[in-house]
């Protein structure tokens, strides 16, 4: 039966890096199970870290799961014919498998850290203040396109309308609608109403989740026209799973007729509409 | 008895009184840590139970969504005709995560197999508090009424998820799940933390005071180094997570306002006050639950350490580094806590030096697996029911490991932050990982606590079936994350980026379905071998560690003699004797002759 019990675990890398790759390769069953579109222009960066770990750790995966098959054939009670290697253990091979992987897990944890800094420090900037310096107390922020605001169980959208202020008179309300103009650095404030939500864009790899009393910021450059997803990530309570918004990309003409039309649409009343009434 | 005057009627009453007596201080009541130990067991398998039947509903809704659920359907949820609805849907997640951590993986480790084996595997005849021992027992029922209760309180079961985040947890408005069950589930979790708190102290005044004589620290068994180091991080985190609790009972009981924001509001409801910091509990509770993480973890290890060099017959490779390694992960666990909340709009400066420490703690992890594998190089592996749930630790452990690392780069997580990567991280961790080994262990250790064998056919087929369903559930949900398939969505169809995925779900909650239906064959095996299991002597594996050597099972008060520890407990081929095992307890050869 060892040789049984050997390659069963023999399977856990074949099969393992089979699973992977067959989604990977878009091929049949697991087309499209893969890492969605990414429409961002940050998000290569992400991806790239992604695919960096994820052929690192596949090597080794692929080593540990072949050694273990390789130990469990050669090493069965009921085949082997040698006596057992009587050994407590090897200090150098010890310094070695302390050493290497130490290395390679400090290489990653600094390499990823300017994506992580593009994704949440970097706020961008309108400019970097009188001093020209950037990183300045300073520094004028980019204000934001618009306020998204999580509440059980739709997200707020607040545009600032003509003036570019938030929280004048021409502010434009809308419901899980969200446009944004395509190829702009475009910059949301977001917050919460109620509970904690997560304001998630799988295809602009933007993620954050939202905290009531707290105002935070995201940013991100859309790349390509179309209409996505805004999932909620973080458990809101019974209609956590229909909390959906959508994200449409267009030129910047559509969107600023589109927002022309919506602040006519909420100024208009009943009562001033056009001719015939 | 000194009345023996006594007439036979008085006396026979007198006898059935101690019988009863007896009973209930042998059994029940019982301060013997052997009966605590399968007192634990049993409880927990029962709450396993428990869990997986969670699980499955949680399953059945992402197969088959807003579908009538046969036969159980209707009699859980008439009132939606048979199907799960999305209030219930929350309270399964909780429940099913709450159950299996604080009610199966946490007390049947230290509950069950510390309280076994620490006496024994040390040379002591009990614990050095057995009264503590019995409450930490008793103290777990508490526990299980309030959580029972949970479910019969409105909203049918606490359904803030098991990390209970404020202000869903704390607004009673919140969620259906917020009223009183959610208090039940608070307190239900304080009482679990009570229990191991008392648990934590016993171990380690036992381990550091009761050792034979011989038996220093370095000649522990990896099993009792794993339970010490569990007891440390228990001592050190628990009272966080207990306070935290108290400050949550508070908000939503007493108006006051830890983790309430100004103004908080839900459903239209405002808190009475404010100017707390919801995260303010994400910290206090992940301080306590990441180290629990490794509560989960290390004991498990140290088990399967001692199965591998067993049944490899060769002493365990580098028995310091493995020591060290515990430790360090044990160490490191205490400051990686933050890399639950790279999301939560913690500062991010914060989020990168938590990044960097969880990297550095895979490299413990690391070091344990390449000590596994060394120990079998070189050995005559034994492919035995114990053995094959062990190596199947270590390929699994492999998984769960290298996924945590995806989770740690910061700027990966920004995607797969709850997405089913994490879920598939942590069952591979915790089911494929610890459960595995919780099963190794009570096929290895079954011997010792009923004297007989259970059997190997069956526990080899239980093995098989449990390892391909289970790698069938949890592997695609790797693929599922990468596609950002969101945790803890009752429909997560309703976005059209998931809705491809219906039939990769089907497929796993089929594969759920078979796995939870399997158990069936290990607790058959488990009921009929306690009582018709072949009779086995002292030490039917040729291990060499002190319980080996008292009887099966053993007395109140563990040995028949005074064991006196000469050697590590991995001396497993040792050129020194003829045989290829040479227990701790067994004299030099060169010491006999003295003695001749």
């Amino acid at each position: 039966m060892g040789r049984f019990w050997s390659i069963l675990f023999l399977m856990v890398p074949v099969i393992g890096v089979g699973l992977f790759v067959v989604p990977m390769a878009d091929m049949w069953p697991m087309q499209n199970h893969w890492l969605p579109e990414d429409i961002s222009e940050h998000g290569a960066s992400i991806d790239d870290l992604y695919y960096f770990i994820l052929y690192l750790t596949g090597v080794i995966f692929i080593a540990t799961g072949l050694t273990l098959f390789w130990f469990l054939w050669r090493y069965d009670a009921a085949k082997n014919p040698d006596p057992v290697k009587f050994a407590h253990g090897n200090h150098t091979l010890e310094v070695i498998w302390s050493i290497v992987p130490a290395a390679v897990l400090l290489f990653i944890a600094i390499h990823q850290m300017t994506a992580w800094a593009e994704a949440k420090l970097r706020r961008p900037l309108e400019n970097s203040g009188p001093d020209g310096i950037v990183g300045t107390a300073d520094d004028v922020y980019m204000k934001p396109l618009v306020e998204v605001t999580g509440r059980q169980f739709e997200w707020r959208l607040r545009y600032p309308g003509a003036d570019g202020e938030l929280g004048t008179r021409d502010d434009i309300y809308l419901v899980n609608d969200l446009h944004v103009p395509v190829n702009e650095e475009v910059v949301m404030t977001i917050k919460s109403d109620d509970v904690l939500h997560s304001f998630f864009l799988p295809n602009v790899r933007v993620k954050q989740d939202v905290v009531p009393g707290m105002r935070q910021y995201v940013w991100f450059k859309a790349k390509k026209i179309g209409t996505y997803d805004i999932v909620c990530a973080e458990l809101c309570g019974w209609g956590h799973y229909k909390m959906k918004g959508r994200l449409t990309v267009e030129s910047r003409e559509d969107f600023d007729r589109w927002i022309q039309q919506k602040y006519q649409a909420q100024e208009t009343s009943q009562f001033t509409a056009g001719p015939g009434d | 008895m000194s009345s023996t005057t006594a007439g036979v009627q008085t006396h026979g009453h007198a006898h059935a009184e101690a019988g009863v007596g007896h009973f209930v201080s042998t059994y029940v009541f019982s301060r013997d840590h052997k009966i605590i130990g399968l007192q634990f067991l049993f409880s927990t398998l029962l709450w396993f139970l428990v869990g997986g039947l969670l699980a499955l509903g949680i399953r059945w809704q992402l197969a088959w969504p807003w579908t009538n659920m046969p036969v159980i359907g209707p009699m859980l949820f008439s009132g939606e005709g048979g199907q799960i609805s999305p209030e219930f849907y929350t309270t399964l997640f909780t429940m099913h995560a709450t159950v299996m951590i604080f009610f199966v993986i946490i007390p049947i480790l230290a509950g069950a197999f510390g309280n076994y084996l620490i006496p024994l595997m040390i040379g002591a005849d009990d614990m050095a508090f057995p009264t503590l021992n019995m409450l930490s027992y008793w103290f777990m029922w508490p526990a299980f009424i309030c959580i029972g209760g949970s479910f019969f309180a409105p909203g049918n079961g606490a359904g803030a998820g098991w990390t209970s985040y404020p202000p869903l947890s704390v607004l009673t408005e919140a969620a259906p799940g917020s009223g009183m069950a959610q208090t039940l589930w608070l307190l239900g979790v304080t009482f679990v933390g009570v229990s191991s708190m008392m648990g934590s102290v016993n171990y380690l005044t036992t381990i550091i005071q009761m050792r034979a004589p011989g038996m220093t620290m370095f000649r522990l068994p990896m099993t009792i180094w794993a339970m010490f180091i569990t007891a440390v991080l228990q001592a050190f985190a628990l009272p966080v997570l207990t306070a935290a609790g108290f400050m949550q009972l508070g908000d939503r009981l007493f108006g006051t306002g830890f983790f309430l924001a100004d103004g908080a509001t839900a459903n239209n409801m405002a808190a009475a006050t404010g100017g707390g910091q919801p995260l303010l509990w994400q910290h206090l509770f992940w301080f306590y639950s990441h180290p629990a993480v490794y509560v989960m973890i290390l004991p498990a290890m140290g088990m399967v350490s001692d199965i591998i060099s067993c049944f490899s017959r060769k002493p365990i490779f580098g028995y310091r580094p493995m020591v060290y390694a515990i430790a360090g992960i044990a160490g490191l666990g205490f400051i990686v806590w933050g890399h639950h909340m790279f999301m939560s709009g913690m500062n991010p400066y914060l989020g990168m030096t938590f990044m960097v420490t969880t990297m550095l703690i895979a490299l413990p992890s690391a070091v344990k697996v390449f000590n596994w594998l060394g120990t079998m190089w070189g050995g005559k592996i034994q492919f035995t029911t114990p053995m094959l749930f062990a190596i199947s630790f270590v390929s699994m452990f492999i998984i769960g490991g290298l996924s945590g690392i995806f989770m740690a780069a910061t700027p990966v997580d920004i995607f797969i932050h709850d997405t089913y990567f994490i879920v598939a991280h942590f069952h591979y961790v915790l089911f494929a990982g610890t459960a595995m080994a919780v099963f190794g262990a009570i096929y290895f250790w079954f011997p010792k606590m009923f004297g007989r064998m259970m059997n190997e056919t069956w526990g080899k087929l239980h093995f098989f079936l449990t390892f391909v369903f289970l790698n069938g559930t949890f592997y695609t949900m790797h693929i599922l994350g990468a596609v950002g398939f969101p945790r803890r969505l009752a429909d997560p169809y309703h976005y059209e980026t998931f809705r491809h995925l219906l039939p990769m779900n089907q497929f796993m909650s089929v594969c759920a379905i078979l796995m939870v239906s399997v158990q069936v064959i290990f607790a058959a095996n488990l009921i009929y071998s306690i009582f018709y299991g072949k009779p086995v002597g002292r030490n039917p594996w040729h291990a060499n560690s002190l319980e080996w050597m008292a009887p099966s099972p053993p007395g109140h008060g563990n040995f028949d003699f005074q064991p006196i520890v000469y050697r590590g407990p991995y001396e497993y081929g040792s050129p020194e004797v003829d045989s290829d095992y040479y227990p701790q307890i067994e004299p030099p050869p060169d010491e006999k002759k003295d003695e001749d």
